[in-house]
């Protein structure tokens, strides 16, 4: 088998670049290289290996491919930076090579812009609220960045409120910065969440999971009870139910839904239905 | 790190359902969470996890020169110390206040209460005596550290052997363990504080308050009793008013709680005992083996595990036995062990050195593991196999995928992840491969996706 050994020794050398699309849904470890589809398909059927950049683009397109979340550009390849499986997506209008990028799993959370997340105001100061969102720095919010909001008419937040917003500034550099109105001066569901219900806190893994489409759990839990929930990117639900005991019984089965398999899930909320 | 700031629905929140009689993870007002108590391999080595929060606890001793005024007593001294991976808000300086609070509870319901006889410390009076120190570490701090850390400091003081000594007039023999088997510390009571958390004014009581209850809490209130119901040591925080059929009230509920919770001490140290003595494994690297390295596990899993012997003992007949095992095991201390190199990443050579790769470690554990099945247990088994002994000779990892029912959940996908070669050994199993891998398929409802190797 001189394929494996081969495969073993670069592997340890650390110069092996695999191709992406070979590693779809496999997990990936930081400090792994990828190469990108365009970039094999001169190589011989016997495995991606080293390959000098053409400098004649016109010899064949260039894609763009846009590299996601655990993915980092290297030269001409991606270089992974965290473990996780690796995904891919196609471009929905044809043209554009797709976007790669690692699912991984953690609590905590880094700003990126454009995220929706709740936070909670700590402060007020002037012109401007510091709302904690989980990350390293607490969040600048502007009193302005409020749906109808006039220097006259101010919006009536508290400290220790909830807030549904989105990053429009968040770099490593700079304190990140968040808004809660949209590119268009309308709220679009975001601002101060209401004063009932319960904020609790889960992975960062499961709310994409929870706010992918089409996503089983949110549609057995609302055959439920009626019920209002707030999803947010740095791992926090708000949730609230006509009674206490509802709310605190979605808040358990959401938290619990991390570790149950489908069939588990099934079992608690036929069980759940019927009482 | 700055705490994360309590909003006020969730306040609001808390306050309402406490009213309402409801706690957040179901449990009733008078409710413990579960309690869990493991050693070491050492003696006087503990931890202590009551529900998240976790204690561990280390005795040791040492011959020193008694204390002036007290000439033929021991010295005992107690340290709890805040970890800061026990929470984000615990920095090295920032946490005086709770830890001075903390440390004054547990010498006054340790020390004060003479749970531990200080004369029998004493070897030549005036002038050896032994010094027994206790070292409380917060590994997790999930609410109501005082009783975890009092509950760890008393197991780990029953649990603890100190050398034997003997005075033969002028001359005083201290005995190794090695020659003398080591001598328990002579314990008169058992003393645990037991928490009441009190909310508006005193109108609502909780006992054992989690963390997010005690950031609402008016106040708390905390009794130090043993099994005779005895009080050593009661303190109320807080400010607030609490009228005296409450601290009664209060004192008998500590009464039951005390009771049950020396029950669950004493069989834990018995259950140690026994396997000290019967040769068993103990230490704890035995008492983590059900559990996974990645988090996919919950408290209970219900799983059917009625077929699981019948497809066990066929899997075990027809399998062969495990390859020869060409790397052992290096056994430094007693509970440390080390396989492998340590040196260079031997992934790489998964293809082939699958079989040449030990497992002896794996190999106890399947046994382990194979003994537990029978009796039915968690879901969590399995994954700790696959997660962490990823080389697993055939014969193991056939019993894994016997067990159809027991289904893993991936937070993405029904699929397991292995972190193995598809390729079965080619140097042993030639002719079963292909049986096996027909069966397989059937058995499993679950697929099992396995990693491949670009260069196939």
């Amino acid at each position: 088998m001189a394929e494996p050994v081969s495969v073993a020794a670069e592997y340890l050398a650390g110069s092996r670049a695999r191709a992406a699309r070979t590693v779809l849904g496999q997990v990936v470890l930081p400090g792994e290289e990828l190469l990108l589809p365009e970039q094999e398909d001169a190589e011989g059927p016997g495995g991606a290996g080293e390959r000098p950049l053409s400098l004649n683009a016109g010899a064949r397109s260039r894609v763009r491919v846009v590299c996601g979340p655990g993915l980092r550009r290297c030269g001409d390849r991606l270089l992974v930076t965290k473990c996780g499986r690796l995904r891919h997506k196609e471009p929905g209008s044809g043209c554009g090579g797709g976007v790669y990028w690692v699912d991984s799993q953690q609590k905590r959370y880094v700003p990126v812009k454009g995220d929706h997340v709740i936070g909670i105001v700590t402060a007020k100061s002037g012109d401007i609220f510091k709302v904690d969102v989980g990350g390293s720095e607490p969040a600048s919010l502007s009193y302005l960045s409020f749906e109808g909001a006039t220097k006259r008419n101010r919006p009536n937040v508290q400290v220790g409120d909830l807030i549904y917003g989105q990053f429009v500034v968040a770099n490593k550099d700079m304190e990140p910065e968040m808004v809660c109105i949209d590119s268009c001066g309308r709220a679009n569901g975001m601002g101060v969440i209401g004063q009932d219900g319960l904020l609790f806190k889960v992975t960062l893994g499961l709310i994409r999971k929870l706010l992918a489409p089409d996503c089983e759990i949110i549609q057995e839990v609302g055959k439920l009870y009626p019920l209002e929930i707030v999803f947010g990117m740095n791992g926090r639900i708000w949730v609230k139910a006509k009674t206490i005991q509802q709310t605190l019984i979605l808040a358990n089965i959401l938290e619990a839904c991390e570790h149950m398999t489908s069939d588990q899930r099934k079992q608690i909320f036929s069980r759940l239905a019927e009482s | 790190m700055k705490e994360t700031p309590l909003s006020n629905c969730e306040r609001r929140f808390l306050l309402r359902a406490i009213e309402e009689k409801k706690r957040l993870d179901g449990r009733q007002t008078y409710d413990y969470r579960n309690i869990r108590i493991s050693f070491g391999t050492d003696y006087g080595c503990c931890m202590v996890e009551l529900g998240k929060t976790r204690v561990l606890g280390q005795v040791s001793c040492e011959l020193v020169s008694p204390k002036l005024n007290r000439a033929t007593e021991g010295i005992l001294f107690f340290n709890l110390e805040l970890s800061q991976m026990a929470a984000p808000a615990f920095e090295p300086g920032r946490q005086s206040d709770l830890l001075v609070k903390l440390n004054r509870l547990l010498e006054r319901c340790l020390r004060n209460s003479k749970c531990i006889d200080t004369e029998s410390l004493c070897v030549v009076a005036g002038e050896k005596v032994w010094q027994i120190r206790v070292d409380l570490h917060l590994l997790n701090h999930d609410g109501n550290i005082i009783d975890a850390a009092s509950i760890a400091a008393i197991v780990a003081l029953c649990h603890f052997r100190r050398p034997d000594v003997s005075v033969q007039g002028d001359e005083i023999t201290l005995y190794t363990p090695e020659e003398r088997d080591p001598v328990p510390l002579s314990i008169h009571h058992m003393p645990i504080c037991v928490s009441f958390a009190f909310f508006q004014q005193g109108t609502y009581l909780l006992v054992d308050p989690n963390e997010r209850e005690e950031r609402v809490m008016d106040g708390l209130l905390v009794i130090a009793m043993n099994k005779h119901r005895e009080i050593c040591t009661i303190q109320s925080s807080g400010g607030i008013m609490l009228l005296k059929d409450q601290v009664l009230r209060c004192s008998k509920i500590a009464g039951v709680k005390v009771a049950e919770i020396t029950e669950l001490i004493l069989k834990a140290l018995e259950n140690d005992q026994k396997v000290r003595k019967e040769g068993g494994k103990f230490g704890f690297a035995e008492s983590i083996a059900n559990q996974r390295i990645t988090a996919f596990k919950m408290e209970k899993a219900p799983i059917d595990t009625s077929d699981v012997e019948e497809k066990a003992e066929e899997i075990i007949a027809e399998a062969e036995p495990p390859s020869e095992v060409v790397s052992t095991p290096v056994l430094w201390t007693p509970g440390t062990a080390q396989i492998g190199e340590g040196v260079e990443n031997s992934w790489g050579d998964l293809e082939d050195s699958e079989k040449e790769d030990d497992e002896g470690g794996g190999d106890e554990a399947i046994i382990l593991d194979s003994i537990k099945m029978d009796t039915g247990v968690e879901v969590s088994d399995i994954g700790s196999q696959e997660m962490v002994f990823h080389h697993v000779g055939q014969a193991g990892l056939e019993l894994l995928t016997s067990d159809a029912p027991i289904i893993l959940s991936d937070s993405e996908e029904e699929e397991m992840i292995i972190l193995e070669p598809d390729k079965n050994p080619k140097k042993i199993r030639t002719q079963t491969t292909s049986a096996k891998q027909e069966k397989a398929p059937s058995k499993k409802p679950v697929k099992r996706r396995k990693k491949k190797r670009a260069a196939n």
